[in-house]
């Protein structure tokens, strides 16, 4: 038994739990913690930096009742400390369109809510008709203006941006957008926007 | 609320979903740590609203909420701690 004590001893000494350890194997060690120290460090400040979480809102209509919810999720979101992006297409573009958005009108058909049947909501001069019941409740009700809401959001830190392809679409220049209203962007930085996002919705 | 006094009062009267949570947030945000924000306000959906607001919200705690009626409209009061 002897014979296999002394031979394990000369074997390997790193393995054997009652020796010291060279000291060249402990510098090595502090060295290897040191890195992975500083390795983790560096990931808890990447984490930090990218800690808020991030709501993104693709907006595509632009009648008044659909304007609405985009903007009031987008500020809430912000006053809960997500980065909040809203990406205007389409219609949705008429929302930031600081003259237009004064003026957003509410469908008279289409809409089995309404009042009034489809076929007297066709008639012309309805659809003025139900866009000022609309406005005159939404007064009523102490609810916000759009302007207020746009202008909450952008206060808030939301990030409004006017899809640059609808803009050339529709004829529209840069100068007719809220001041603060990112223009220049496209699909390709939405989409980028969608994939970091924790919440994405289409409206 | 008796024992403790608001730093600050937040007067969201007369203004609905979803102003009187972002305005809270932006009152919150001038409290300094241990100091209580008073919201009043007229909407009732506000007490769910800002109870989940606080809820989510770090540094943020709900002391009480109380209804009132106050000039013959219902109000709605919310006291909020921050804490850190």
């Amino acid at each position: 038994m002897s014979t296999d004590t002394s031979a394990s001893a000369d074997g390997d000494d790193a393995t054997d739990p009652g020796s010291e350890p060279a000291p060249e194997t402990v510098a090595d060690l502090r060295t290897r913690i040191d890195d992975l120290e500083s390795e983790v460090s560096d990931l808890r400040a990447e984490v930090d930096d990218d800690g808020a979480q991030k709501m993104v809102i693709i907006a595509t209509k632009g009648t008044l009742d659909m304007a609405y919810p985009p903007l009031i999720l987008a500020s809430t979101a912000a006053a809960f400390g997500y980065d909040v992006t809203v990406f205007h297409t389409f219609w949705g573009l008429e929302i930031l369109h600081e003259e237009n958005s004064k003026d957003l009108k509410l469908s008279s058909v289409g809409n089995p809510n309404m009042p009034v049947p489809n076929v007297i909501g066709a008639l012309p001069g309805m659809d003025r008709m139900t866009t000022r019941m609309m406005r005159n409740k939404i007064a009523d009700n102490d609810v916000a203006s759009i302007e207020e809401l746009i202008e909450t959001s952008l206060a808030s830190g939301v990030e409004l941006q006017a899809c640059q392809m609808t803009i050339d679409l529709l004829g529209y220049d840069e100068d007719d957008f809220y001041d603060g209203v990112t223009t220049g962007v496209g699909a390709a930085s939405a989409f980028q926007d969608m994939v970091d996002a924790d919440i994405q919705l289409l409206v | 609320m008796s024992t403790e006094t608001a730093a600050q009062t937040l007067d969201v009267k007369g203004q609905n979903c979803p102003m009187p949570v972002i305005k809270t947030r932006g009152a919150f945000d001038d409290l300094a740590p241990g100091e209580v924000l008073e919201v009043v306000a007229t909407d009732s959906g506000s007490m769910s609203d800002i109870a989940g607001w606080a809820d989510s919200t770090d540094g943020a705690e709900l002391v009480e909420q109380e209804e009132a009626t106050e000039g013959g409209e219902d109000v709605y009061k919310h006291y909020l701690r921050k804490t850190e």
